[in-house]
């Protein structure tokens, strides 16, 4: 086995990576539509940050006696059955979407990064438990799992975290595993291994820094999902209770006034499947522009 | 073959006894006794305690577990706390709608999902593509619920072509196999087209061109049958995705399924109810899982010849 | 359809003259074949040798009109198979020729089976195409051709899948597809260079032997000039999507005459040597990026006889008698500017 001295140091080895940031941003931008999808996430996060700024209303002021206006240029997008302004509503709603877009994906990264991580280079026992505990998450359809914890933890926006955390790290632990397998057979892991480097230190800085590319793209893909399992949850009772604005409890009480006031369940939904785009154009440029090989 | 399947369904047994604990445990660590929490301050404490003891929740966790798993084992998945009806019965006689449903559903997800991922592969680029790829995109991001709003509104509010919602024939199963079958379309479409792009970049397909056949055949009789191996598979697996699907579905349209069951039994805090149909709607995802397998195997001879070298 | 010219009937199958390539990228357009021309002789197997990238399969694709499209772009003075000249055919009309009076066996035989199909089919299906046999006769008939290209048990074979034959008796069935119409020419692009060295031997004598009995005539794409010297009657050596030097196989290897060859000689390793090391022997330098040609002789930057007109003008091909040609300055006057053209 060759032993170039680059290999042998304990700095953590990540392939490529002095241009590794400045390709990706290139290889990026060419996307179009990423780049489109971007822009609409930036201006989504600005809107969930400074809601009470930009909304032109209170979103929880009841007024029963303005109840399902249709659209006008005080309420742009119309009221809802409590007179409450629908575009307010929405506007604060991306709060809670972004929030569940993003801490239970974070979750699930993590405790599916160190199950895969573990899995893969432990192997043996460990890998086996691991593996057959993802085939059964993995079994579960998702939305029952997820509408099961609900029911035992109670519906309210932590418990939605746990949730879709629970849903979600089998799928990250399987392609990290897979990952580490592919990374325990390169030279630089067999020298550091030669070198007499703990197992800890070959997980955590040899092989995590380079899946941290994947881990970005599995990130940025499976916040639309999470976004997506929010709003069915609240949609169905289990998740969001009211009066928090999440866009499926939007929707789950505006279908009630569908035929008086259809942009109150309409309009949510609008938004919903804006941000889930936007997201997915984000996550595919990534894709593309950091693990071309992931493209299916 | 046969030795496969077998031992394949073997192999699912750990499985499923696994997630039945992982669902039992979760269902059954509630914090609040269930027995209050269903009869409210109506019963008084000598109630409470009969009923606990009848249902047997004073028994140790893993007593109680191997109680249902023995019953699940025999088909007997407890009562219904709500409706005193066995879950099972309740089950099966909502599971014919389901399956309508979700059958509907897979025929129009693959009526449109696979022509149009062939088309999208043979015209890469071409307008078609983009559109037919554009349109699986906004099929994937849009939320099942509100889709099936959308039609709601549009094809039965405002056109009065079909009906709301309710279970009583044909066409009131159109809009939520449509809405139902859109959002797996465009998976089965962009998994067709990656699939056949993939497959035309082998070297037997130079081969077949160099036969002199037309690309047509080229495709039809080379092309095809390799790219729809993958697609087969993933068709199988969508059960669990059209059977997620389907509790919104059920939902909105009024359809009495096993989705609707789940939905009901949250709602009314009916745990045995709920329990019995996550399980049954588990057991059907493992089966899809273990029908892909094997279709896997029966269409690509060089699986098949591994199965047959692994079993001797 | 077909277009008859005078030449027709004569002992000469294949005659290519200006055959020109070109990918027409983003980038403005990459000229991969340039001036090719060449003849192949009734029965005769013509060698096309060269390194990867110089030309060898592009040729072969650009007479069976597979080259990618859109991007790709075929031209020719004439590409004359037989009377029917290739390059007035239409896409259609050129599919029409493949597989009955044109065929090809590639390099991979492990890829170049479709896995999912049966061998017989896959073997038959040119019959099926070109002569509208029905599947008994067309069974009947690939049974006879695994006979002729000796696989054996070939009844059993009939219904196997690519992946339970071996790589040699996969390439036996991929020259039994090749022949099965009968064709005028068959092109093998580096037909053994996937198999090990017993089987290449095999395929080599079957090929020869073919030859023999059917008549068909033969293009041998190779890097290996060992198998050029064992096999071929003619040689054409590419370099950079060029011809630099063709000869028969004699005058080839006794009086090379182009720096590229005689660097090729040179290099092939003695009869003691390791045949596994039998790869193309290597010459100082890199093959030009085609993008990217110096300006004079595309060989000049890693010729060790280059002269400073190599460097400003290309040369054309120097006639040297007997077929033998040379695209080098060596043998051209060095004051002259204009030679003729390849033509």
């Amino acid at each position: 086995m060759s032993v170039s001295p680059a290999m042998t140091t304990e700095t953590p080895d990540v392939i490529e990576e002095p241009s590794l940031l400045r390709d990706t941003a290139r290889a990026f931008a060419r996307n179009r539509m990423a780049l489109v999808g971007l822009c609409f996430v930036l201006i989504l996060v600005c809107v969930a940050v400074f809601a009470p700024l930009v909304s032109p209303h209170d979103p929880y002021r009841v007024a029963l006696d303005e109840q399902l206006l249709p659209a006008s240029t005080t309420y742009w997008l119309g009221t809802d059955n409590f007179g409450r302004d629908v575009l307010t509503r929405i506007l604060y709603g991306a709060r809670i979407s972004l929030v569940v877009g993003i801490v239970p994906s974070l979750i699930s990264l993590l405790i599916g990064t160190f199950m895969g991580v573990l899995s893969g280079y432990i192997g043996g026992k460990v890998d086996f438990v691991i593996m057959r505990l993802a085939d059964m998450m993995i079994a579960f359809p998702s939305l029952l799992l997820a509408m099961v914890v609900m029911y035992t933890l109670g519906a309210n926006l932590f418990n939605i975290f746990i949730a879709l955390a629970l849903v979600g790290w089998a799928g990250v632990a399987r392609v990290v595993r897979s990952q580490t397998l592919a990374l325990k057979e390169k030279e630089f892991i067999e020298a550091a291994r030669a070198n007499g480097t703990s197992r800890a230190t070959i997980m955590f800085r040899h092989i995590f820094p380079n899946v941290v590319p994947t881990l970005i793209v599995l990130f940025s893909l499976s916040i639309p999902d999470a976004i997506m399992w929010e709003s069915s949850l609240s949609f169905l009772g289990v998740g969001v209770q009211p009066p928090e604005a999440s866009w499926g409890l939007l929707i789950s009480r505006g279908k009630e006034y569908l035929f008086q006031a259809p942009l109150v369940a309409i309009a949510p939904g609008v938004a919903i499947l804006l941000t889930v785009l936007a997201f997915n154009f984000v996550g595919d440029g990534l894709r593309d522009a950091l693990d071309p090989s992931m493209k299916d | 073959m046969l030795m496969f399947a077998i031992r394949r369904i073997l192999v699912s047994i750990p499985v499923l006894i696994g997630i039945t604990a992982i669902l039992f445990v979760m269902l059954n660590v509630i914090p609040g006794d269930p027995v209050a929490l269903l009869m409210k301050e109506h019963a008084s404490p000598e109630v409470i305690a009969r009923v606990t003891a009848q249902m047997h929740l004073d028994d140790p966790l893993w007593t109680r577990y191997f109680r249902f798993l023995s019953g699940a084992l025999q088909g007997d998945l407890g009562t219904s706390i709500k409706l005193n009806r066995s879950v099972t019965d309740l089950i099966l006689k909502a599971f014919p709608n389901t399956l309508y449903l979700a059958a509907c559903a897979a025929v129009v997800s693959w009526v449109i999902g696979i022509p149009a991922g062939i088309l999208s592969a043979v015209r890469r680029d071409s307008f078609a593509d983009r559109f037919f790829m554009g349109f699986s995109l906004l099929g994937v991001s849009m939320p099942i619920f509100w889709s099936a709003l959308l039609m709601q509104y549009v094809f039965a509010l405002k056109l009065k072509l079909l009906p709301v919602s309710g279970f009583y024939g044909f066409e009131y199963v159109i809009m939520p196999a449509i809405v139902l079958g859109w959002s797996s379309a465009g998976v089965i479409a962009r998994l067709t087209r990656s699939s056949l792009l993939e497959v035309m970049r082998h070297d037997y397909i130079r081969t077949a061109r160099a036969k002199g056949l037309r690309e047509v055949r080229v495709i039809s009789r080379h092309a095809l049958k390799n790219a729809l191996i993958p697609v087969v598979t993933i068709m199988a697996i969508q059960i669990a995705s059209l059977l997620s699907g389907a509790v919104i579905t059920e939902a909105i349209f009024g359809i009495p399924g096993v989705g609707r069951i789940s939905i009901n039994a949250i709602q009314a805090r009916d745990m045995p109810l709920l329990q019995g149909s996550v399980l049954f709607a588990t057991v059907l995802v493992i089966l899809g899982n273990l029908v892909a397998d094997i279709l896997y195997s029966i269409l690509d001879p060089r699986i098949r010849s591994q199965m047959r070298k692994g079993a001797q | 359809m077909t277009n008859k010219i005078e030449t027709a009937k004569t002992d000469t199958v294949l005659s290519v003259r200006d055959l020109r390539t070109e990918f027409r990228g983003d980038r403005g357009p990459v000229r991969v074949l340039d001036d090719i021309s060449f003849d192949v002789g009734r029965g005769k197997i013509v060698g096309l040798v060269g390194e990867s990238g110089s030309g060898k399969s592009m040729t072969a694709l650009s007479l069976m009109g597979l080259v990618p499209k859109p991007q790709g772009h075929v031209s020719a003075t004439r590409m004359d198979l037989d009377g029917t000249d290739l390059a007035k055919l239409s896409p259609d009309g050129l599919r029409r020729i493949r597989g009955r009076d044109i065929s090809m066996v590639f390099q991979e035989p492990m890829t170049s089976l479709n896995p999912v199909r049966k061998v017989w089919e896959q073997v038959g299906e040119p019959l099926a195409i070109h002569q509208g046999l029905k599947r008994r006769d067309i069974r009947a008939r690939v049974l006879e051709m695994f006979e002729m290209v000796g696989i054996p048990d070939p009844k059993a074979r009939l219904d196997a899948y690519p992946h339970q034959l071996s790589g040699g008796l996969r390439q036996r069935a991929m020259i039994a597809m090749g022949l099965i119409c009968e064709p005028k020419l068959l092109i093998a692009d580096e037909p053994t260079t996937a198999l090990d060295v017993t089987t290449q031997a095999q395929i080599l004598r079957l090929m020869q032997d073919l030859r023999d009995r059917v008549g068909t005539s033969i293009i041998l794409i190779t890097h290996d000039l060992g198998i050029i010297a064992e096999m071929c009657d003619e040689v054409n050596v590419m370099y950079a999507g060029q011809i630099i030097e063709q000869a028969n196989v004699f005058d080839l290897f006794e009086r090379p005459s182009h720096p590229y060859t005689r660097g090729l000689l040179a290099s092939i390793p003695k009869a003691t040597e390791q045949r596994s090391s039998h790869r193309m022997p290597s010459i100082p330098g890199m093959v030009p990026n085609l993008a990217k040609l110096p300006p004079g002789c595309r060989f000049s930057p890693r010729c060790g006889d280059a002269m400073p007109i190599c460097l400003q003008k290309e040369p054309g091909l120097a006639d040297l008698g007997r077929g033998h040609n040379a695209r080098c300055w060596l043998h051209l006057p060095h004051d002259a500017t204009t030679q003729r053209e390849a033509s």
